[in-house]
């Protein structure tokens, strides 16, 4: 198994372009949470051409939503969420400069399309793995809708967080081909 | 006629909530160290040593082993000797899990509504399962369920000539188109028989045995073991990455049912498999 690569945010097309799928990555910088509720609210703002709450150029988006720190801690437990249910969402997000998602699960052509139309990235992360993933979260701070509570949009600074390249901007899927790798014949 | 305040659910429930959450069972790791000898992908070696570190890390900083700490499912049989005192049984379960919860800085992860979506705050109700047995004990099992697995979950009303090669494609089927979503590797609880909503409710009970114990009865036994043999030939293997992990048990209940019917129920449980019980 190769060595992972270090990223780090905000990413440029050419750090995009480099990555493939089975790609093992370790992100550091900050990242910005979000999962269906507040993708809603997001989409509702770009499409009436309102402010969002931070400017997605070049960011990565992360779909968890993380259980409350206990006291003198940064977060809870934090891992992915299913990606599917922001597929509605991702497309726009991605034509407005974001470059990077970090979840678990398949998604949609549409946003595998709009991956390469706009060279931008989805990285898997281990589901089930919240306390593991955690303890790379360095910060979090709520920045948008906190009436949403776990679903609120947070500021996290991580180092070397752990993921794997699923959707590439070549077009490549991960879960397609990993899965016709060790399907019986 | 026994006894029982129902302020001792509350605090059984509180307890288990917390220890559910964060101490993964030995039936689960036991099953993680059999797949990593055995599988040959090295992503999905790699995801279940993670798996396993983060049971570690979960288990000494008393934090969950997943952010998703579910929906409270609790099964409650009650003995039919057995008088509850000193409140409402629903709310003392419901306190619990309210106490449990909040205590244990769990996610709150239920809305009050499914269309206006806005969230309780403290994961209440739980959704409580009720059944009366001979004596005069309680045995109160608490399954958090996760939302990711849950949701890929499916039912299916077949026809009775479909029979038993209809079970095994509908099953099959619901893993494959699953696929990485439902966090694998998973534990497939199935449920044939009985009536629409019993069979829903045998593939959620089934994921309560310890994970990859057999049906007592010999056929659905052999029908566990050629179904889990089955769905990890489909290479989905540990998150989707590909490999022969993709589950950890198939575990099926049956139920009689009418002579026109073949129910069957896919209810998908990921690896975070939780669930503890307590007799009181």
């Amino acid at each position: 198994m190769s060595d992972p690569i270090r990223l780090t945010t905000p990413f440029s097309d050419a750090d995009v372009e480099k990555l493939k799928i089975g790609d093992r990555v370790l992100i550091s910088g900050v990242i910005y949470t979000a999962r269906d509720a507040a993708h809603a609210r997001l989409v509702e703002l770009i499409e009436k051409g309102e402010a969002l709450p931070f400017d997605p150029a070049g960011q990565v988006i992360y779909f968890v939503g993380p259980t409350p720190p206990k006291p003198g801690k940064v977060i809870g437990s934090a891992g992915p969420t299913t990606s599917y249910r922001m597929d509605p969402y991702s497309p726009t997000m991605i034509e407005q400069g974001l470059k990077g998602m970090i979840g678990k699960g398949k998604r949609s052509d549409e946003v595998k399309a709009a991956l390469k139309e706009h060279k931008a990235v989805y990285f898997g992360a281990t589901g089930g793995a919240g306390a593991l993933i955690s303890l790379c979260i360095k910060s979090a701070q709520v920045i948008a809708y906190d009436d949403l509570g776990p679903e609120a949009i947070r500021k996290l600074t991580v180092e070397d967080f752990p993921a794997t390249v699923v959707n590439d901007c070549h077009g490549g899927d991960l879960y397609m081909e990993g899965r016709k790798q060790y399907a019986a014949k | 006629m026994r006894e029982l305040d129902v302020s001792l659910i509350t605090q059984a429930l509180k307890r288990m909530a917390i220890e559910a959450n964060t101490e993964l069972g030995d039936d689960v790791l036991c099953a993680f160290d059999k797949a990593l000898a055995i599988e040959p992908s090295d992503t999905g070696r790699d995801v279940l040593e993670q798996l396993k570190l983060n049971a570690s890390i979960a288990s000494e900083n008393k934090m969950p082993l997943c952010q998703d700490t579910g929906v409270a499912v609790v099964f409650a049989e009650v003995g039919q000797d057995l008088h509850f005192v000193g409140g409402d049984l629903n709310e003392a379960i419901d306190e619990g899990v309210r106490q449990g919860y909040a205590e244990g800085y769990l996610r709150k992860s239920i809305v009050r509504d499914p269309l206006n979506r806005v969230n309780t705050g403290d994961n209440t109700p739980a959704i409580i399962h009720i059944t009366v047995v001979p004596g005069d004990k309680l045995k109160l099992t608490l399954a958090p369920k996760g939302g990711g697995s849950e949701n890929m979950s499916g039912i299916a009303m077949l026809k009775p000539a479909d029979g038993v090669e209809g079970v095994k494609a509908f099953v099959l089927e619901c893993v494959s188109v699953a696929g990485p979503n439902p966090c694998p590797p998973i534990i497939v609880g199935v449920g044939v028989g009985g009536t629409f909503e019993i069979a829903a409710l045998l593939a959620k009970k089934s994921l309560l045995r310890p994970v990859g114990e057999h049906n007592s009865d010999p056929y659905y036994a052999a029908l566990e073991a050629e179904l889990q043999e089955e769905v990890n030939k489909l290479g989905i293997g540990p998150m989707g990455m590909g490999g022969v992990t993709t589950s950890l048990g198939v575990h099926i209940e049956y139920h009689p049912c009418h002579i026109a019917s073949l129910p069957v129920a896919v209810n998908i449980q990921c690896h975070s498999a939780r669930h503890k019980e307590v007799e009181l």
